[in-house]
């Protein structure tokens, strides 16, 4: 199917930080950090400023239509305090997924370096893993053509308050033709040891002409109680560069997880971008890839799972702006009890961009009558020679795929979760690292496991 | 003579509120191979449907034993472990469920049944690779998720496959031979015929005599308007074949037949 969509102008009006809000002492007592570079002294007023104008998204916004921010918006704004590297052991880190992988490992707690639990190979031929804070006083010249521009904070209220206020994160630079072959993981805790208190990280990944990289992000929590976690990550590359980027995020039950993802892909980029959203009471996830290059592939891949009434956002805007380019979109959701899965995807097709081949699927599975799933594709296509589909659907788990297993001597429970399992396998499968896939196998299955019976009913 | 695998008595099933088995009485023992025909809409999908279990479908009276157990009192899935197996008409693909795990999970649920020990992932693929080429399919289709992007005819070959693994002391095979092409035919017949032995039992239900050239049947049943009208030898078939089926006494007058004849 082919369609064509008038662009959406956003006409909504934004509820602005009253004086009275929960944010206006914070974001009057703001100064910049002594020492920064100014260009990001000017990008962070600039981020503070547009918060100021914009305040926190209504469902009356558009983009946040079916992802209400009630929840969110009365805890009061606290910036988490630097937490002791200590509250994080060892056991804990040697718990975590991908734990047994190879590799560089980079704990930021509470929003900040954690040295003494990370682990950096040396690498040579000028590539460059290191956290961000270091590298502005290190590399501050690598940093400003990229850091805060390419994710633009225009009309984005949580990008905008990351600008104003994140804190460290990582920076990986990779030099032309340089590949780093073990995977570089970056693992966020936050200690929640003061509820309710918001912590803001930032990466940035350049990837130079035919570089190659894997890298991680993981995100969890230590405790139970509420937080908020507001996580920015861009990515620039050049020709042929080929980078896998995978996303996990397991906070705790009543955690606000706020994620953007702003990627400008160079000519000829192999971009694997895979989200695996498992936790947060609330996740909203936006990815933007600029296709700015001719022939790129882009996969953008993506696990969300959620129950009791916890709610999983994922809101994307591919916008191919060269000719010759495929991006290809998958998320699958599995839904139980009360929980709501949110999916947007928007592909914009600029003019001069022909030969796109753009596809894009979501597809949801309710695993219970009070299960909402709430999707949204766009198309806008200013081309005339492109392949653009989308496709999603909402549905329960098939009878006929049951009573097709029984009739094998499978049992009934059996039947179920092979079938739920091999859903969230469409997305796992796509993963290209085989020991990050079988990480992920196993952590999904056992999360898959904790659900149960789980309804069989009739499919759309 | 030893114990009827299957006895049916004047079962009285339908589905949607629709009465369509209307009495039906079969009895079939070892090492017999059965074939039930009839026109279109005469039950013989229904009969299939009831006898493997699938939801939707109200038994209204009669009986159906199995090996002297109450068949239809059994889940879908315990029937397949005593021994009862359905090549499907319209065999479902399976996204992401992987043909080998599929099948090494049926294979270990029938063995565990019967008080074998569960084979490892070496031993089965050994023993399933013996037969894959019994039905000429490609090895690489265990590699495969179930069905998906499989031809009709490696569809409907797939489930003979299924029924070489699991050894079914009672195959009920649906309209399998719709859909295929000769030289297919030909394979899934063979695969079949090689599956008979003296302590088990094949009901073939078909719509045309051509699949019955292959398998040959020792009793023909013929299945109008919901009831058995008529059962003879393999000659039946033939008889069928060359006058059609409102040529079966008593059986111009139910919407199938005359839908036949006209």
């Amino acid at each position: 199917m082919v369609t064509t969509l008038e662009p959406q102008i956003e006409t909504q009006p934004r509820t602005a930080v009253g004086k009275d809000g929960p944010y206006h002492s914070a974001l009057t007592s703001w100064a910049p950090a002594a020492g920064e570079p100014a260009w990001l002294q000017t990008a962070r007023r600039i981020g503070l400023n547009r918060f100021s104008e914009l305040g926190f998204p209504t469902p009356r916004d558009e983009d946040w239509r079916f992802t209400n921010l009630a929840p969110l918006t009365a805890l009061p704004f606290r910036l988490a305090p630097s937490a002791s590297d200590h509250v994080v052991n060892g056991e804990t880190l040697a718990s975590l997924p991908f734990a047994q992988l190879p590799g560089d490992r980079l704990v930021f707690v509470d929003g900040r370096f954690a040295p003494e639990r990370s682990a950096i190979q040396p690498h040579t031929g000028g590539v460059v893993v290191t956290n961000l804070a270091a590298a502005l006083e290190t590399h501050a010249g690598a940093l400003e053509p990229h850091l805060t521009r390419l994710a633009s904070s225009e009309g984005q209220a949580f990008t905008a308050l990351n600008e104003a206020f994140f804190t460290d994160g990582a920076f990986i630079h990779l030099p032309a033709r340089r590949a780093v072959a073990d995977p570089i993981r970056l693992v966020f805790i936050a200690t929640g040891c003061e509820p309710g208190a918001a912590v803001f990280t930032r990466n940035l990944i350049v990837a130079g002409a035919a570089s190659q990289a894997t890298v991680i992000e993981q995100y969890i929590s230590l405790g139970t109680d509420p937080h908020v976690t507001n996580a920015v990550t861009e990515l620039a590359t050049d020709d042929g560069a080929a980078i896998e980027h995978m996303r996990l995020q397991d906070e705790n039950e009543s955690a606000f997880h706020l994620a953007a993802f702003h990627g400008r892909l160079g000519r000829s980029t192999n971009l694997n971008l895979h989200s695996l959203a498992l936790g947060a009471r609330l996740s909203r996830y936006n990815i933007r890839a600029c296709l700015a290059g001719e022939g790129i592939e882009a996969v953008l891949n993506g696990l969300y799972l959620a129950d009791g009434q916890r709610l999983a956002d994922h809101h994307m805007i591919v916008d191919h702006a060269q000719p010759n380019c495929a991006s290809h979109e998958y998320f699958n959701g599995i839904l139980a009890d009360k929980s709501k899965g949110v999916f947007h995807g928007r592909i914009l097709v600029r003019p001069g961009a022909q030969k796109t081949d753009a596809k894009q699927t979501n597809k949801n599975m309710l695993l219970s009558d009070e299960a909402t799933a709430d999707t949204k594709p766009q198309l806008e296509i200013y081309a005339d020679d492109v392949k653009c589909t989308h496709g999603a659907t909402i549905g329960q788990l098939h009878p006929e795929h049951i009573f097709y297993l029984r009739a094998r001597g499978i049992p009934l429970e059996t039947a179920r979760r092979m079938l739920i399992h091999a859903f969230a396998g469409e997305i796992i499968d796509r993963v290209r690292s085989t020991p990050i896939r079988s990480e992920l196998d196993q952590i999904v299955w056992d999360r898959l496991e904790r659900h149960e019976p789980v309804h069989v009913g009739a499919h759309n | 003579m030893s114990q009827p695998i299957l006895e049916i008595k004047d079962l009285h099933a339908g589905v949607q509120g629709k009465h369509i088995l209307r009495g039906v009485n079969l009895t079939v023992n070892p090492g017999e191979v059965h074939a039930i025909m009839g026109p279109n809409g005469s039950g013989k999908s229904t009969l299939a449907a009831v006898l493997a279990g699938r939801d939707g479908y109200d038994i209204v009276s009669g009986e159906a034993h199995y090996l002297g157990q109450n068949l239809l009192e059994l889940d879908p899935e315990e029937r397949a472990r005593e021994g009862l197996f359905l090549a499907f008409q319209y065999p479902v693909e399976i996204p992401g469920v992987n043909s080998t795990y599929f099948l090494k999970a049926a294979l270990n649920e029938l063995r565990k049944h019967r008080g074998l020990p569960e084979l490892d992932a070496v031993e089965f693929l050994q023993f399933v690779k013996e037969r894959i080429h019994l039905l000429e399919l490609d090895e690489a289709l265990l590699k495969r998720a179930v069905n998906v992007g499989f031809s009709g005819g490696e569809k409907k070959r797939n489930e003979i496959f299924q029924m070489a693994v699991l050894e079914p002391k009672l195959a009920v095979l649906d309209e399998t031979d719709s859909g295929l092409d000769i030289d297919a035919l030909r394979v899934v017949a063979n695969g079949v015929n090689k599956l008979k032995r003296d302590d088990n039992a094949q009901l073939v239900i078909t719509h045309y005599q051509r699949l019955l050239d292959y398998i040959v049947p020792d009793f023909v049943h013929v299945l109008c308007g919901g009831r058995i009208a008529t059962s003879g030898g393999k000659e039946l078939a033939l008889a069928l074949e060359a006058k059609g089926y409102d040529w079966i006494l008593g059986c111009n007058t139910c919407a199938g037949c005359a839908a036949e004849a006209a």
